[in-house]
């Protein structure tokens, strides 16, 4: 059966760029954006929708890469953490907010931290444009990090709050 | 951790689809927003020949407030349901439910008829729809069905759809009188499946008294259980009442089973805690809407 596998062809637009390739149907679009367009951000813990480091946004909104196939979002825009950063190329505010707080260590899931927490902010602006310690938790509760121990993320949830509250002064002056 | 090879098929109708599941029958599977057919695909536990892939449908995207209910069709998202103001306002034991359902990034993609298909008995959209009397619609080519939820969940992750069928969409009937609603449910992580959930549904009459109390669990049996607790508390002020009396009454009728997160006389006495205050949480719920 592998030989005669019927392929599909997918295009997304990824981080802004239009990409194409062409996979079977099982292709996850993790495996899609890693192993086809080598966007090696995007980071596989579990594979079955717990840890949440593979998280990226599809559409707008923050989705397990791991349980969908590439074909099925064929169309799709996709925002992967190489896509949180800022146009000129510099830390976006939530990267900027982990590295401020010492939001890491090993590194491993803070791809899906960051895309999960510019979706939080992004997500209904209205709603959470200051977020106090008890909703920075909650907004992070689907993300497994076996190194930090927590705090450091919540804080960094905040001081991203923060930044993009600064950003959003400055652009309205 | 990767799926074996399937065929795929991704109808772009209502019609397209039920043809190709008729045509696939037992080889067909659908594929809604794989939130739990994912993993198991991954981790090969299931192995289905065919994905029909009904997430181009989008004829059936949508939430509707019909006189009788909410009708949610097969590709909203869970976050669609939830989201809903109009919704919220009509039935917002929904929203009440939805928040507890798995984590935002999760509930952006699974939907909620999806959650029933799948029938897990820890699934909380399960215990809504039977403890509002829902019903499901199912469609075949041929035929339209509509199955209550007391004939919907068959056993621990198994419904009423087979082989061919689509579920197009499920009804949620708003509740009457001068009724409350409440989710309470004890889980090892906010987003976790839960140990013990218990949904209320307390109706009370003109002076403020309990007219009716009803309560919904996950978790504590194969599939969803409902149970009525009248008995209890019949007549007494909202604010007032026995829950804890409630909770007895329905602690005494479960039989949860132990597993890995607890004992079946924890889940027992959770049972009756939760059901206290949800029934509670639904009273005042009552009183203020
Ligand atoms: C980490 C994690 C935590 C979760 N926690 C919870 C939780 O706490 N509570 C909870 O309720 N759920 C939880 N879920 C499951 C989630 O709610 C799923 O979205 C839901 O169970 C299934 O919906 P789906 O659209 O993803 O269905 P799919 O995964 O696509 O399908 C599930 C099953 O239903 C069938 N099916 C789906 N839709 C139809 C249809 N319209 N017609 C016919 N057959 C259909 C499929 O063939 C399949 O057998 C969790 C999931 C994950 C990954
Ligand atoms: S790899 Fe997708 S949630 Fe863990
Ligand atoms: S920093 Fe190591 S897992 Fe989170």
């Amino acid at each position: 059966m592998t030989a005669a596998e019927q392929r599909h062809e997918v295009r997304l637009t990824v981080n802004g760029v239009p990409r194409r390739a062409v996979v079977p149907a099982r292709r996850l679009l993790s495996d899609f954006l890693r192993h086809d367009l080598r966007l090696t951000g995007t980071h596989v813990g579990c594979e079955h929708g717990v840890c949440g480091a593979c998280t990226v946004l599809v559409d707008g909104r923050a989705m397990r890469s791991c349980l969908q196939f590439a074909v099925s979002v064929d169309g799709a825009e996709v925002t992967t953490v190489e896509g949180c950063l800022r146009p000129d190329g510099s830390l976006g505010p939530v990267q900027q907010a982990f590295q401020d707080c010492h939001g890491l260590q090993c590194g491993f899931c803070t791809p899906g931290f960051v895309t999960t927490i510019t979706a939080y902010l992004d997500d209904r602006p209205d709603d959470h444009p200051d977020p106090n310690a008890e909703e920075a938790r909650e907004a992070i509760a689907g993300n497994l990090c076996r190194c930090t121990g927590y705090q450091n993320i919540v804080a960094a949830v905040q001081r991203a709050a923060e930044i993009r509250r600064a950003d959003r002064a400055e652009a309205s002056q | 951790m990767k799926p074996a090879p399937f065929a795929y098929h991704r109808p772009d109708s209502v019609d397209e689809a039920l043809q190709v599941l008729a045509e696939l029958g037992a080889d067909g599977k659908v594929l809604a927003g794989g939130q739990s057919l994912v993993p198991l695909l991954n981790m090969r536990l299931a192995a289905p020949t065919a994905l029909v892939d009904i997430n181009r449908l989008d004829q059936l995207a949508y939430v509707r407030i019909e006189e009788s209910g909410v009708r949610v069709g097969a590709t909203a998202r869970h976050a669609d349901v939830e989201r809903d103001e109009a919704t919220y306002d009509a039935l917002p034991l929904l929203r009440q439910a939805l928040t507890h359902v798995a984590h935002p990034t999760i509930r952006n993609r699974g939907t909620t008829v999806g959650s029933l298909v799948h029938a897990d008995p820890s699934g909380e959209m399960t215990a809504v729809l039977a403890l509002l009397g829902g019903s499901v619609e199912i469609r075949t080519a041929a035929a339209t069905r509509t199955v209550a939820a007391a004939d919907f969940f068959l056993g621990p992750l198994e419904s009423a759809v087979g082989a061919g069928e689509l579920a197009a969409s499920a009804h949620f009937p708003l509740p009457e009188g001068n009724a409350g609603t409440a989710w309470v449910e004890v889980a090892r992580r906010h987003g976790d499946y839960a140990i013990c959930g218990v949904g209320a549904l307390v109706t009370l009459d003109d002076d403020l008294r309990v007219a009716a109390a009803r309560a919904a669990y996950i978790s504590v049996d194969a599939t969803p259980v409902v149970r009525d607790l009248t008995d209890a508390v019949a007549g007494q002020p909202h604010d007032a009442a026995d829950w804890a009396a409630a909770g007895a009454l329905a602690a005494g009728e479960l039989d949860p089973e132990a597993d890995i997160h607890a004992t079946a006389a924890y889940r027992r006495h959770l049972a009756a805690v939760l059901t206290a205050r949800a029934q509670r949480a639904a009273a005042t719920h009552a009183e203020q809407r």
